[in-house]
């Protein structure tokens, strides 16, 4: 096992009859902030739900924090054990999503209480104080705590979801495209907070779109294409001077 | 709640469990059943058999009780051992020997042809050819009517319902026992008794097969009741001492007593109604109005307790189950939603004693319309669950719970709101669909409606009356469901507006 806080080996996934991910490998280590671009529908998605057991890899190995699943033949439903672990494993992983999935029945404040206090046993108080205090960090002071999700803007909800998943202190930080659903002029406020947290050690992987982003704020940019990881590169490499023709044919349009 | 089912149904079992020997136990179906036994003025039981019973039960040293059941249950009641006997005009024939024991009779009488006022005179049975007769179920009427060729005969549950039809022309008469056509036909202007006696037959008290020391106390008392004159005193004062029962029953063939019950019952009955004498006569069933009531009431509820618990556990086993589940639930389902729910509860009722389950009355009701709803409910809930997106499962497995914390702190509450409407709606059904349980013994509404639309005559005042009445009954129900639902659409509620249980303003989008 290396020092890496994730190290991927070699993952397989497949849906029906078509492969996604054809042996993909990633070592991030700890307070890394890792883009990962990519076309659509190459794997990029899948690959990370695959981290935190989302999606159950068909074969590969992913060890997270110490915890190590060794995923193969699993094509069926996956035996219990690896439930177990997975269940573990994600107890480290904070996830946030496309589409925010905040529970549309609580307010903000019960939507970052509810999965200490439940998961946890964290006392209610508690819960409350750190979800305070968490909301307050992404820019959502005390007015924001009692409203409901649907009371809020786009950039608001998808601040609070990573206040949410923050709550559980996850040692690394899932983004499954967190601002394609966002206005323009909202998407700064989500990544300015995920740029705070970086200042702060916490380990992130992104799923994006947002070049600028990438290129600003990452420490490295995995480009993948076909179920491959094509190239992993320093962020002003990759920009300036991409190794692989697939990389440079993707990014001649954004640069 | 499937265990506060339990303990309520225990409880009721307790209530209704056998009664001691000092009592005797008898059952009749007092709706539209003058002079037999009948609720007659002020709510009270009175009646011919009413009174020999009781004359009976006094000289075997028991109270007599009486229980209530509808017409067609009476004999399978005895199967169950609700009451000890049935005493409510049932011919003794071959046919019934075989399932009950029979007193020795205590009227005999025959039967009566009713026609329409002006019809020609009939003489034989055999002049009934290609013509509709109306009669009651399991009567030797009925029996007699089936014996001849090309005679339709029509079944009836109340023997008004039979006398209306033919005075309204929709049938060419009514054949029947002679006290019935004697009460019910004799007083109404546009009919007439026509033809001679056609037939014999003799009332005996039904009891259980095995019951051969009841049989003999019985007849013992019932000797007693005739040789002492009591039983021609009864029947004269009812109007019902004829030639042939006194012959039968060795008796002198003049009346003791004059015909005081029967004159009552005719002046009460001729009465011409005025709306205000109708209101009046509806507030004087208020006491069985508001009884029937809380049955309906308490059966609907305790009946939808048990549909949500059951439907509830049924939607997750066919959403969230392994296959067996999966499949257990699904045939659940199927085979509930596919077959009649009064069907449902004669099996339950009626079926099951057979193989040794015995349940009251209110219990059977409740565990037929819950049973019942419960595979409605699932399928409700089914849609709601299914409703929820898939990213807030993801979320919630995610963040750690697993996935029953997902489906109980975060899916379910979710989906409550949105199955609120249909469940709403199923609830109002249910409060309807409990008229059903009348069929099981129970005086609820409709077996109010019964009551009072065959004591009053008055089937279209006592129809509105009653459906006012489930109308009412549901409407509160209905805006506590619409109130909760505002409640619960925290998602869609802008800051400040707040829904009110009164606030009946549209809700704004």
């Amino acid at each position: 096992m290396s020092g890496s806080l994730l190290s991927v080996q070699n993952l397989h996934k497949h849906f029906d009859e078509s492969p996604i991910l054809k042996g993909v490998s990633l070592d991030v280590e700890a307070g890394d902030l890792v883009s990962i671009i990519g076309p659509s529908g190459c794997g990029k998605s899948t690959f990370l739900r695959c981290l935190n057991f989302l999606e159950i890899p068909d074969a590969g190995r992913i060890s997270l924090a110490g915890v190590t699943i060794d995923c193969h033949g699993l094509e069926d439903a996956p035996p219990k054990d690896i439930q177990i672990r997975a269940h573990e494993l994600r107890q480290h992983v904070g996830m946030v999503f496309q589409q925010f999935n905040l529970f549309p029945h609580r307010t903000v404040l019960e939507n970052t209480m509810l999965a200490p206090v439940v998961a946890r046993g964290v006392p209610r108080e508690e819960a409350a104080a750190n979800g305070r205090r968490l909301l307050e960090k992404v820019g959502l002071g005390a007015s924001f705590t009692g409203r409901y999700p649907a009371q809020m803007s786009g950039g608001q909800q998808q601040r609070a979801a990573i206040a949410r998943a923050l709550a559980m202190n996850p040692k690394v930080m899932l983004y499954d495209e967190p601002t394609s659903a966002l206005d323009p002029e909202l998407v700064d406020e989500v990544l300015k907070v995920m740029k705070d947290l970086d200042a702060e050690g916490m380990t992130q992987i992104v799923v994006t779109h947002e070049m600028r982003f990438a290129r600003d704020a990452s420490d490295y940019i995995v480009f993948m294409e076909g179920g491959h990881i094509v190239e992993i590169s320093d962020e002003d490499d990759i920009f300036t001077n991409p190794k692989d023709e697939r990389t440079r044919h993707f990014l001649k349009r954004f640069i | 709640m499937r265990k506060l089912a339990l303990i309520i149904g225990l409880a009721l079992s307790v209530l209704i469990a056998r009664a001691d020997d000092a009592v005797l136990r008898w059952a009749a179906d007092p709706d539209s059943n003058a002079p037999y036994s009948f609720f007659g003025p002020g709510n009270k039981l009175a009646g011919f058999e009413d009174e020999i019973i009781t004359a009976i039960a006094k000289r075997m040293g028991r109270t007599p009780r009486f229980i209530q059941n509808d017409w067609d249950g009476l004999i399978p009641g005895l199967g169950r051992d609700l009451y000890d006997c049935v005493i409510c005009g049932i011919e003794i024939t071959p046919e019934k020997a075989g399932e009950v024991l029979f007193s020795n009779p205590y009227y005999v009488t025959f039967e009566q042809l009713v026609v329409r006022k002006g019809t020609p005179l009939i003489t034989s049975l055999d002049e009934l050819k290609g013509k509709q007769i109306g009669t009651l179920n399991q009567t030797s009427a009925l029996n007699m009517l089936e014996k001849i060729p090309g005679v339709e005969a029509k079944t009836y549950n109340e023997e008004v319902n039979a006398y209306q039809d033919v005075a309204h022309g929709r049938l060419f008469g009514v054949l029947l026992d002679y006290p019935i056509a004697k009460y019910y036909a004799a007083p109404n202007p546009n009919l007439q008794f026509t033809g001679p006696p056609f037939g014999e037959i003799s009332y005996g008290i039904a009891l259980g097969k095995t019951n051969t020391v009841l049989q003999q106390e019985i007849n013992a008392a019932l000797t007693q009741v005739i040789a002492s004159g009591e039983m021609r005193d009864i029947l004269s004062r009812w109007g019902l001492w004829t030639p042939v029962v006194a012959g039968a029953l060795g008796q002198p063939e003049d009346a003791s007593l004059p015909d005081t019950e029967y004159k009552a019952f005719v002046a009460a009955h001729s009465v011409k109604a005025t709306l205000w004498t109708r209101l009046l006569r509806y507030a004087g069933y208020w006491p069985l109005l508001l009884k029937a009531a809380l049955l309906t009431l308490e059966v609907s509820i305790a009946g939808m307790i048990l549909a949500i618990g059951v439907g509830f556990t049924l939607a997750i086993m066919r959403v969230f189950g392994s296959w067996p589940l999966r499949w257990l639930a699904t045939l659940y389902i199927e085979i509930v939603r596919g077959t009649p729910l009064l069907i449902q509860l004669y099996i339950i009722f009626y079926g099951l004693p057979t193989i040794g389950i015995q349940l009251s009355p209110i219990v059977a009701g409740v565990l037929g319309l819950g049973l019942n709803y419960a595979a409605y409910e699932a399928e409700n809930y089914r849609a709601g669950l299914l409703a929820i997106p898939r990213g807030q499962m993801e979320a919630a497995r995610a963040l750690g719970l697993t996935r029953r914390q997902g489906l109980f702190h975060v899916v379910i509450p979710q989906s409550f709101r949105l199955v609120l409407p249909p469940v709403t709606n199923d609830f109002i059904s249910l409060l309807k669909d409990s008229s059903l349980v009348s069929m099981v013994t129970l005086l609820d509404l409709t077996g109010a409606y019964n009551r009072i639309a065959t004591q009053t005559f008055d089937y279209f005042g006592t129809g509105l009356l009653i459906a006012a009445i489930y109308l009412l009954i549901g409407l509160p129900f209905v805006r506590l469901a619409r109130y909760t639902e505002e409640m619960l659409a925290v998602d869609q509620r802008k800051p400040l507006q707040k829904p009110g249980l009164f606030n009946f303003s549209k809700r704004k989008k």
